[in-house]
């Protein structure tokens, strides 16, 4: 019974966080991008979905501001009808939607959802390389996608698939890249030391703040960890933006849902798809997007920490039920960021394909490299490992490089442009 | 000779290069805009009698019936006219130019005892397709009698196909009394 | 000293072929000489607007439609010559005032002009005055949509009417024939109706009464127009003065689908178009054939393509069980033939064929009897009456045919008539033929009859007789040819899809063959049986469907005239009539 424990404490955890908590965010947040965008766009969005209790003879439905509609959406795609074209070839075309749904659903092993609740860390695998486990893992889905698209033996499908796969790659390194400051500044990849360390020092990119005191007091401005972190701040906000902004593009979401945009693919990838099968990369792309918020708020945002010496105080003053709170902490900034999700989709428009290519090329690979060697220096500087002069040096060494960086990129571009004029030319 | 502008495209300032800060902007702009129409102050709401969230009208509780123009194309319909005679002589000519063929006719004679017997032609079937309806009027406006119109009846809806087919009472019932046409029947003839 | 030789005018080289020079709108071309300038303009293919004229009739001139404007050279002085401009014609010199183009002929050096502001307005003045009574009935007019007045008044017309006074009331819907209705104020007087009844039907029964704007087309008063050639007038009827009561309210011509045909009512077969809409036939009228039916037909054989509509057609396979017939799919009904049928000696069975059958569906019929390797093959005669103009007392549409694919038959009938009498005969299989109404069959010839397969088209006594019943096509459901009295052959084309489960006959008679020899065939199409035939019967080598054409090819000498032609050409030759 004694070794049992374990089993039963990993299987509560995995029902708890994955079937209890994240497929009713993932539902809810659909549900919440048709009200935000609703709103966005002058229009109500689903609000009529309750109770239908017109149907058992009473005189009004609850409507409850439509929040069943997730519940409605599922049943739909539950009672449709699953349609397979002739033309697919059937088991890729089966096998697609679960290598999209299930890599994203894998990530969130490693995801620290709170403290601890009765002395268990509220993660279901508190793993050493968690966010290389989740790299990993999570490039797997575009197996699920480029396998859809060829699968489909639909032209607009297949140009949605080879979309997919070339963006993926090309994001992935930025993303890969920019996280690297982040993990040197840590020293650790496990994700559950990491938050630890912010709820302890400060978050890593907002507000100012460790634990000798804050923005006004003296105490603050003098302390050497306060030098770390102002000095590293502006590696990390970099970090933060090129990160984010390779989440975007490493889950479909506007502004670079090129593999799946309408107005030229008809559908991309899932234009064959219906019924449940269509739901399955419906649900993966928000779970990668609930993922990819997750890491944020992981990495740069403080996790379940809600900072300024509050968590010592929480753990001591609720005990074991600290965990719970924490838990709420996070999933309030991961609502945000889903939120932040939302409102980019509806404020910028797609990228042309060239321009998204260039952008994960030509800015952003660059920009996370010379990120890297520009971290790299402060962290050795601020730890006091490097003399004046090697710093300089390394200073200059880094400018250097930068410089060619800025002068490859450049002629990068250059080369791009005159190749598209002679293009038109010919 | 008409004036010829020519558009450049503006320079961008160095500001601009950097598309963070214009995502950013963008970004409070479509924030802003949420937040009026969370509070039914977008723009144009008054007139449209918005139910206070966005713009937008709760449909089967509110309506905006007593608004519709007078050109609004609803269900076509049949109309009579002052003397009870229908118009209708079934000529055919909306059967022949209703583009997703919904109409259908089948002519008849007015027998020899009816008050309109000389008019002598009459629709004995005349049926339109709601379901394949697509309310662009040319019916109303290639009918040499003035006997189709399109109404201001928008929610046509039924349970089965046989349902969406309006027959001859149907139309009728509709289209009702039409008073002030041309009555080119009932001169000398 | 060919320098010398003076070069001959256009005049004297169309005088050597007994042709004139004639300028149409600016070229000249060279016509028989007496043609008259409408039919000129028709070759030269200048459309000169007319109501009154047609070719087949005399012609009165007194719709005004067709004026022309018409020049001839001057008269040169006393003693002048001729001058002869470089292009070798002389000058012409315009008249004045129009001409009309029907009546008059032309002549050498002649110049017309369809065009220009005299002839349009004097068409827009006709038209005028041609719609000053004409009432708005378009929207229930039988003829709109193919009438001469809309036509011509979109074309010619002023567009809005100046007449401000009462327009001149007149019947409307008389009854004056049996299938003819007359309105009187949609009447513009060409009096078409009028000289056909005179010079083709021989029967002057309509005339004009009254004067002036009163005119009216009226019927004998102690007649009725019931001539059986008497709807021909409502195709020659330009406007919707004359209407047909069968085609009455059916439909507008404009939904029509027209395909031509030839009429199956006789040995005649007059040239027809079917106009069709879905699955119905509503009307079919005739086509001009100079050969054949001139621009006529007669009105029983006009409407005879009810019977194919009615409620007592067939189109399903049915097989007798326990006396009753029950309804089967055509695997079933073929496969229970050929079992039924390899239950006889080759000299029990016997086929009655058809005369009325295509000669694609005769020849294959050959094949069935080779197939069952019976000698007994018979055709039904059907002689009636010859009315003197169009309907031939064959009343077979293709008795020709018959003979040249089956040989002489008609005796071979009372041989199986006397075999089923006798018991030598068991097995009967009757293709397009009710042997009952045109073979005389009673139901005490049948009684030795063990197997009795039919195939028609509607209910009739032989196919209540059948132990089973295969449904074919009516003739406007499928394609095939046929040759007449005089030896031409004919096409039939496809109007219609066969209706329900029926099936065109030829296909039915190659199943049939199919599934009592088992052998398949390289029959798909009906081009396919064609192609047989033409390589195993000497009268039809060469003849393909697209040769047989719309007005069909003469392949044997009968002897056989029709005498409506002969009539018409007799008046044709007087230059009564163009022809």
């Amino acid at each position: 019974m004694e070794a049992l424990i374990p089993f039963i404490i990993i299987i509560a955890k995995v029902v708890g966080i994955t079937f209890v908590l994240t497929l009713p965010i993932i539902a809810y947040s659909v549900y919440a991008e048709r009200r935000f965008a609703a709103v966005i766009q002058d229009r109500v969005g689903p609000n009529r979905t309750g109770i239908p209790l017109t149907i058992f003879g009473f005189k009004k439905d609850i409507s409850f501001f439509g929040l069943l509609q997730p519940l409605a959406d599922g049943l739909k795609f539950i009672l449709k009808e699953d349609f397979v074209p002739s033309h697919v070839n059937k088991f890729f075309f089966w096998l697609a939607p679960a290598l999209t749904m299930v890599p994203a659903l894998v990530t969130l092993s490693v995801v620290p959802f709170g403290s601890k609740l009765f002395g268990e860390p509220l993660v279901i695998a508190d793993v050493s390389v968690g966010p290389l486990l989740i790299f990993a893992i999570a490039s797997l889905s575009v197996y699920g996608i480029t396998l859809a698209g060829w699968a489909s033996n639909n032209k607009y499908s297949f140009f949605g698939g080879v979309r997919s796969c070339a963006q993926m790659v090309s994001y992935e390194i930025a993303l890969g890249l920019s996280v690297i400051p982040v993990l040197m500044h840590f020293g650790d990849l496990n994700l559950t030391n990491i938050v630890q360390h912010q709820a302890d020092n400060g978050w890593l990119i907002l507000p100012l703040w460790n634990e000798s005191g804050h923005l006004f007091s003296s105490v603050f401005w003098n302390s050497p960890q306060t030098h770390e972190h102002l000095f590293l701040w502006i590696p990390m906000i970099i970090s933060f933006f090129i990160f984010t902004i390779s989440i975007f593009a490493e889950t479909n979401r506007m502004p670079f849902d090129l593999p799946e945009c309408e107005t030229e693919l008809v559908g991309g990838y899932h234009t064959e798809y219906s019924s449940m099968k269509f739901a399955l990369f419906f649900l993966g792309e928000y779970a990668a997007m609930i993922v990819g918020s997750a890491l944020i708020v992981t990495l740069f945002l403080g996790g379940w920490s809600i900072g300024f010496g509050a968590d010592a105080w929480v753990v001591g003053t609720f005990g074991d039920w600290a965990g719970l709170i924490h838990l709420g902490v996070f999933l309030v900034k991961l609502v945000g960021f889903i939120l932040f999700f939302i409102l980019i989709r509806w404020t910028v428009p797609r990228f042309r394909y060239d321009q998204l290519m260039k952008l994960g090329w030509v800015v952003f690979f660059e920009a996370a490299l010379i990120n890297i060697l520009f971290a790299a220096v402060i962290i050795a500087k601020t730890r006091g490992n490097l003399s004046n002069t090697e710093f300089f040096v390394a200073l200059g060494g880094v400018i250097i490089f930068s410089a060619v960086m800025f002068y490859i990129a450049k002629s990068l571009e250059r080369m791009l442009a005159s190749d598209n004029k002679s293009e038109i030319k010919s | 000779m008409a004036k010829v502008t020519k558009l450049t495209r503006p320079t961008l300032s160095k500001s601009d290069e950097v598309y963070l800060i214009g995502i950013f902007k963008g970004t409070l702009v479509t924030l802003k805009h949420a937040v009026k129409s969370m509070f039914g102050k977008s723009r144009g709401a008054d007139s449209l009698n918005s139910s206070g969230l966005g713009v937008t009208m709760q449909y089967p509780e509110e309506k905006w019936d007593d608004e519709l123009p007078e050109y609004y194309r609803g269900a076509p319909a049949l109309v009579t006219d002052e003397m009870d005679r229908e118009r209708c002589v079934s000529c055919q000519l909306c059967e022949f130019i209703c583009p997703p063929k919904a109409i259908k006719i089948i002519p008849g004679e007015i027998p020899e005892d009816n008050e309109w017997a000389k008019v002598e032609k009459r629709p004995k079937e005349f049926e339109i397709d709601m379901i394949r309806c697509i309310y662009c009027g040319l019916c109303e406006e290639v009918c040499p009698e003035q006997a189709i119109y399109l109404r201001k009846d928008y929610a046509i809806t039924g349970t089965s196909r046989e349902e969406m087919v309006h027959n001859k009472e149907r139309l009728y019932e509709i289209g009702g009394k039409r008073v002030g046409l041309v009555n080119k029947w009932n001169e000398l003839k | 000293m060919s320098e010398t030789t003076t070069k001959l005018l256009p005049k004297d080289e169309a005088a050597e072929k007994g042709l004139v020079n004639v300028q149409i709108d600016g070229n000249w071309i060279q016509v028989p000489k007496g043609t008259r300038m409408i039919e000129a303009c028709k070759i030269a293919e200048k459309e000169v607007p007319h109501y009154c004229y047609h070719p087949k009739l005399t012609s009165p001139g007194n719709c005004r439609m067709c004026l022309v404007q018409m020049g001839m050279p001057p008269r040169p002085a006393p003693g002048a010559d001729p001058v002869y401009g470089d292009n070798g014609y002389q000058e012409i010199g315009w008249m004045p005032r129009p001409v009309i183009a029907c009546a008059n002929t032309v002549g050498e050096n002649m110049g017309i002009r369809t065009t220009g502001d005299l002839v349009e307005k004097t068409r827009e003045g006709v038209m005028e005055f041609l719609l000053i009574n004409h009432p708005l009935d378009c929207p229930i007019c039988d003829q709109a949509g193919e009438c001469s007045l809309q036509e011509f008044s979109v074309e010619h017309g002023r567009g809005q009417s100046r007449f401000v006074e009462d327009k001149v009331k007149k019947p409307k819907n008389v009854d004056i024939g049996p299938r003819i209705n007359l309105d009187d104020e949609r009447c513009i007087m060409c009096s078409r109706c009028i000289r056909f009844m005179d010079e083709v039907a021989d029967d002057a029964v309509l005339g004009f009464s009254e004067r002036g704007t009163h005119t009216t087309v009226t019927c004998h008063p102690d007649r009725r127009l019931d001539s059986n050639y008497g709807m021909n007038t409502i195709d020659l009827c330009p406007v919707g003065a004359l209407t047909s009561k069968d085609f009455r309210f059916q439909m507008r011509v404009w939904f029509l689908k027209e395909t031509n045909s030839i009429d199956v009512n006789c040995g005649t077969g007059c040239n027809t178009t079917v106009w069709t809409r879905g699955s119905q036939i509503y009307r079919v009228t005739p086509r001009r054939n100079n050969d054949v039916n001139s621009d006529w037909m007669p009105d029983s054989h006009r409407l005879a393509f009810h019977e194919t509509q009615g409620d007592n057609r067939l189109t399903d396979p049915m097989i007798k069980v326990d006396g009753k017939h029950e309804i089967t799919d055509w695997n079933t009904a073929l496969q229970a033939s050929a079992d039924a049928l390899r239950e006889f000696q080759p000299s029990e069975i016997a086929i009655i064929a058809s005369a009325r059958q295509t000669n694609e569906e005769l020849f294959l019929t050959k094949g069935l009897a080779g197939a069952l390797e019976t000698a007994h093959i018979a055709t039904v005669e059907r002689i009636g009456e010859a009315d003197g103009k169009l309907i031939s007392s064959d009343r077979n549409p293709n008795s020709n045919g018959a003979k040249i694919i089956l040989g002489e038959t008609v005796n071979t009938l009372n041989t199986i008539k006397d075999g089923l009498n006798n018991g030598s005969i068991k097995a009967l299989v009757v293709l397009n033929e009710d042997i009952f109404e045109a073979a005389g069959f009673a139901h005490d010839d049948l009684a030795g009859a063990e197997l009795v397969i039919s195939s028609h088209i509607i209910a009739n006594k032989t196919a209540q007789a059948s132990d089973i019943f295969l449904p074919g096509a009516s003739f406007a459901e499928k394609r095939g040819s046929m040759i007449n009295t005089t030896g031409r052959l004919q096409r039939l084309n496809q109007a219609l899809q066969p209706s329900g489960n029926a099936k065109e006959d030829w296909e039915l008679i190659r199943d049939l063959i199919l599934a009592i020899t088992g052998e398949a065939n390289d029959m798909y199409m009906i081009e396919d049986v064609l192609k047989i035939i033409t390589s195993s019967i000497s009268e039809f080598n060469g003849v393909t469907f697209s040769k047989i054409g719309d007005q069909g090819i003469k392949i044997i000498e009968t002897g056989v005239t029709i005498p409506l032609l002969t009539k018409e050409r007799e008046r044709a030759n007087a230059g009564i009539i163009v022809g």
